[in-house]
């Protein structure tokens, strides 16, 4: 069973023939068995990708909005991801009511400055769909219940949301989304 | 059944003992292609075809089930979705690729699995059933392929789903009615598409139950060798686990290594250009042809160009070319040598490598090449030899042959005669 390796060193070979210590075929095993997990392991990323947004998803993802039609009081829904946005234009009483609340007290503490844009403070521009698990909220459009605090409501689960489209009552824990936007001029909006 | 001598599964952790008094299905395993399926120790590497075979099944069940995530079969939008798996979804060009060469990958082994049974006889018995299972998956693989090529719904889809189907028109009386209700229409069209996605998602399925079945009659001789010699004792054996899933694993990374290959470096060589222009009823490709993997089939029914007294030519195509398939169902009773493996059968040999190889050879040649002379004849020739070769050459040889002396067994073959056998294994 003597063999020539060529390389093999003396204590090599009789470890391998007694049986003891490191041989080469544990190496073989161990390189063998550790390079078929791996290459399997690389080979489930494809799998588990394929199932994220595709590129055409993805390319959907900004939308620019026409704002000029909107009156003081008025909200319109757009589409942004193929989810709804409010874009609303408040009143003056509207901005007055919100900025009336004492932060502290809120669920999800944040003023109407920190949810719109300087020198916009009349746009309120939030995702349509409530914190709580999704629905889209009522008070956008003409004639919906707006909710006890004359912002939002959600008939699902019962969620109110106030003029700055903050949550006050109902099992939602957190302010309906503000996207990421930007003015591109003083009538356009990007949304994303 | 298995020999008396295999190892016998005994859990040793509390939890698999737990298991295997419920539901024994590491045992199951362990049994079929673990340490206690006891194999020949002779087998070559044509033996390592069986498992690939299984793994390529496996790849084309798992890549489409993710392409069936993205594609839409709906003829105004599945070239379309097609392409959108291409260019859009992450890694969905390479899903689909290896979906596509992992079909031909498929043929690849299985045509090599059913070249080792004609060879070594696997298909005599007692492993008939074993065979008749066998061809019966290559029939449904057959039909899959087909369905699932006209899915991307390009010109050669179309045609080719309309020239397949066209093929049930030949049928006397019924085809003609029976081809419409096939299409769900007199053209492929979206009632077509749609059960055609259908089907081609439930027949890997059904392989894969036909495959249970397929290794369940394996397992009940146990595996055929190459000389064709049973199992007589313990010597003649060694557990498929290690040994065959070390043998198994390196064929499988040689595999892997020219699948990789293709998909990576020639992804369309075995696709047909038409087939990235969207479908149009109104104008045929110039040359159209199936899959590499019809050629054969498709040679013999292009080759009967004449009326066969009163069977008409188109028909007598379609007979002929699932006849070409169907005559394999009756093989083990066509071949009536007592000697299985072809290693030890002179005369059958010659037959072999120089009549039924060449035939095949020339049928798949023919099949890739345009409908025209000299290729028409070359197919008619050789689809002669390959019927006399099953119908009539096999059985003659079968009676005539004398054959060569057999091993006394595997070990034998192995090691030696028996007077040095026990020297050999000792040293």
């Amino acid at each position: 069973m003597t063999e020539s390796t060529g390389t093999a060193d003396v204590d090599g070979v009789a470890a391998a023939e007694s049986g003891e210590g490191v041989r080469r075929r544990d190496f073989i095993n161990i390189a063998a068995v550790g390079a078929a997990g791996v290459g399997g392991v690389v080979t489930l990323l494809p799998l588990v990708s394929q199932m994220a947004p595709s590129k055409d998803v993805l390319a959907e993802s900004s939308t620019e909005l026409d704002i000029s039609a909107i009156q003081p009081g008025q909200a319109v829904k757009a589409v942004f991801r193929k989810q709804p946005v409010f874009v609303r234009n408040l009143t003056d009483k509207e901005i007055e009511e919100a900025n009336a609340v004492d932060v502290g007290s809120l669920r999800d503490p944040q003023t109407l400055a920190e949810r719109t844009k300087e020198g916009h403070e009349n746009w309120l521009i939030t995702m349509g769909v409530c914190t709580h698990l999704g629905c889209v909220p009522l008070g956008a459009g003409e004639g919906e219940n707006k909710g006890e605090f004359g912002g939002y409501f959600c008939p699902c689960h019962g969620s109110h949301y106030d003029t700055a489209a903050r949550i006050r009552k109902g099992p939602a824990p957190l302010n309906l989304q503000v996207p990421e936007y930007e003015f591109t001029s003083d009538t356009v909006v990007k949304i994303g | 059944m298995s020999f008396p001598w295999a190892n016998h599964y005994e859990p040793q952790n509390p939890l698999m003992k737990w298991v295997d008094d419920r539901l024994p299905l590491p045992r199951f395993v362990y049994n079929a292609i673990g340490a206690g399926y006891p194999v020949p120790r002779n087998l070559n590497y044509f033996w390592n075809f069986g498992v690939l075979a299984g793994f390529c099944l496996v790849l084309q069940i798992v890549t489409g089930v993710v392409l069936a995530m993205h594609y839409a079969p709906n003829a105004l939008v599945a070239f379309d979705s097609t392409e959108h798996i291409m260019r859009d979804v992450n890694w969905g060009w390479m899903l689909r690729y290896a979906h596509a060469n992992g079909a031909s990958a498929f043929f690849v082994v299985v045509y090599l699995h059913i070249f080792r049974g004609f060879f070594y006889g696997s298909y005599k018995a007692p492993r008939e059933m074993v065979w008749l299972m066998g061809v019966v998956i290559f029939l449904l693989m057959m039909a899959t392929a087909f369905m699932g090529y006209v899915l991307p719904w390009g010109q050669m889809s179309f045609w080719g789903a309309k020239v397949i189907t066209g093929l049930f028109g030949a049928i006397p009386l019924v085809g003609e009615p029976l081809q419409i209700w096939l299409l769900g229409g007199f053209a492929p069209d979206n009632a077509a598409l749609n059960r055609f996605f259908s089907l081609h998602f439930l027949l890997p399925f059904v392989i894969a139950g036909v495959v249970i079945l397929h290794i369940w009659a394996l397992h009940i001789p146990g595996s055929s060798n190459p000389t064709g010699v049973e199992v007589k004792g313990e010597s003649d054996t060694i557990p498929f686990h290690p040994y065959y899933t070390a043998k198994d694993g390196f064929g499988l990374g040689v595999f892997l290594f020219l699948y990789c290959a293709m998909l990576f470096f020639l992804p369309n060589a075995l696709g047909h250009p038409d087939n990235y222009i969207p479908a149009n009823p109104m104008s045929t490709p110039a040359h159209i042809v199936p899959e590499w993997y019809f050629w054969p089939f498709y040679a013999i029914l292009r080759a009967f160009t004449a009326d066969f007294f009163f069977i008409p030519a188109k028909l007598m195509g379609v007979l002929a070319m699932f006849g070409s398939i169907l005559v394999w169902f009756f093989l083990p009773w066509l071949d009536t040598s007592p000697v299985r493996s072809g290693h030890y059968r002179p005369l059958f040999r010659k037959f072999f490598w120089f009549g039924l190889i060449p035939a095949m050879a020339v049928l798949f040649y023919c099949g890739g090449a345009p409908a025209e002379e000299p290729f028409v004849m070359m197919s008619q020739l050789a689809t002669a030899y390959y019927f006399l070769h099953f119908l009539v050459i096999l059985p003659i040889v079968a009676s005539v042959e004398r054959p060569e002396p057999l091993p006394y067994s595997i070990t034998e073959a192995v090691l030696g005669s028996d007077d040095n056998a026990e020297l050999k294994a000792a040293s």
